[in-house]
């Protein structure tokens, strides 16, 4: 297996975030604190990992996101990222 | 304090998200390797076209399997249709693929708001799916299919699907007669092997295979292109070169575990 087939994108995660943030979080937008390049948590790169989650920037591969989940907690850290912001204005209608 | 950050709207706040137990209505073979599964879910809030559900499988010792199926039925379906591949290797496929009517099945959802179309989004409508990555198209079709004739007059829709061979096509009765509307073209490219008389696309999708299927990018499509990683990432660096705006290019990538 090619390591590239191991690499997913923050849709695959949209229920780990889900429960730690508890909103729909792969349509927000993430500034990375590497590069300052802007993209949805959607489009970040995560590699499969059996300890957790973590969700890298596709321009300059800085970790963005980083979760752990064991059975009785999650850690969370999210240095890697300057700013998150929800979509402006979400209609109801669209979702967009 | 600021005025930038807006507060998330509450309208729009999705409810929690809880494993529910669906049951399977119908389990029907979708290809020699895939299997579509319809599922009734208690409560199922509603789905959007393109998201997925989580599904887990708890085993006796207490070891949890636990993947991601794009959702294949359109929001207008009261259950949720997955079509699963079964993977050699798989943890879960495997299982799922066994499914049968009456039997449970723990899932949570639906997932995703990134890479999600619905008719009111508007087009035209570019659509790249390799294998199963053809999934969560196909609901964006269904969806498509329902919609009163205005709103399909004004989004024409475009389908690129690469297949290892015709055998592994999803979907192809009703592929076919989707691509029988007037505005709605299925183009099909096998890679590893097409039936005889085929004369159509037999190669992995390329430059000039994504230049004739898709619009200019003065007509500005929206773009979704599903599937392994390799074709997800090569067909959206050719949409950007060949002129697209990233923009309105979203991607998914589905994974090899099963």
């Amino acid at each position: 297996m090619q390591i590239e087939e191991l690499r997913l994108d923050g849709n695959a995660v949209g229920g780990i975030l889900r429960e730690v943030f508890t909103h729909e979080m792969t349509n927000v937008l993430a500034t990375c604190v590497g590069c300052g390049s802007k993209g949805r948590i959607a489009e970040l790169l995560q590699y499969a990992h059996p300890m957790g989650v973590v969700l890298r920037c596709p321009t300059c591969d800085r970790a963005e996101v980083r979760i752990v989940r064991t059975s009785t907690f999650y850690c969370v850290d999210i240095a890697g990222v300057q700013l998150l912001m929800t979509p402006e204005s979400v209609s109801p209608a669209t979702g967009e | 304090m600021s005025s930038v950050i807006k507060a998330i709207p509450d309208a729009v706040a999705p409810p929690r998200l809880e494993w529910r137990v669906a049951s399977v209505v119908d389990a029907r073979d979708e290809t020699p390797r895939a299997k579509t599964l319809v599922l009734d879910v208690p409560q199922w809030p509603g789905h959007r076209a393109g998201q997925h559900v989580d599904v887990r499988l708890v085993a006796e010792d207490g070891y949890q399997g636990q993947r991601s199926y794009s959702i294949a039925s359109p929001p207008e379906d009261e259950t949720v249709t997955l079509t699963v591949e079964r993977l050699a290797d798989g943890e879960v496929s495997p299982y799922l693929v066994e499914l049968r009517p009456g039997d449970g099945l723990e899932l949570r959802g639906p997932i995703g708001g990134h890479f999600v179309w619905n008719v009111a989004v508007g087009g035209p409508l570019l659509l790249v799916g390799g294998g199963s990555g053809v999934v969560p198209l196909m609901a964006m079709l269904r969806h498509y299919a329902r919609a009163d004739a205005a709103a399909r007059a004004a989004v024409p829709v475009r389908l690129l699907y690469s297949a290892r061979t015709a055998d592994d096509v999803f979907y192809r009765a009703e592929l076919a007669q989707l691509a029988d509307q007037p505005l709605v073209d299925v183009v099909f490219t096998f890679t590893r092997g097409a039936p005889p008389a085929w004369t159509g696309y037999r190669r992995r999708i390329d430059r000039a295979m994504v230049e004739a299927v898709s619009w200019s990018p003065a007509a500005a499509p929206r773009a979704y292109v599903c599937g392994p990683t390799s074709l997800v990432e090569s067909v959206a660096t050719l949409l950007v070169d060949l002129g697209h705006a990233a923009s309105l290019v979203r991607t998914e990538r589905f994974g090899p575990t099963g």
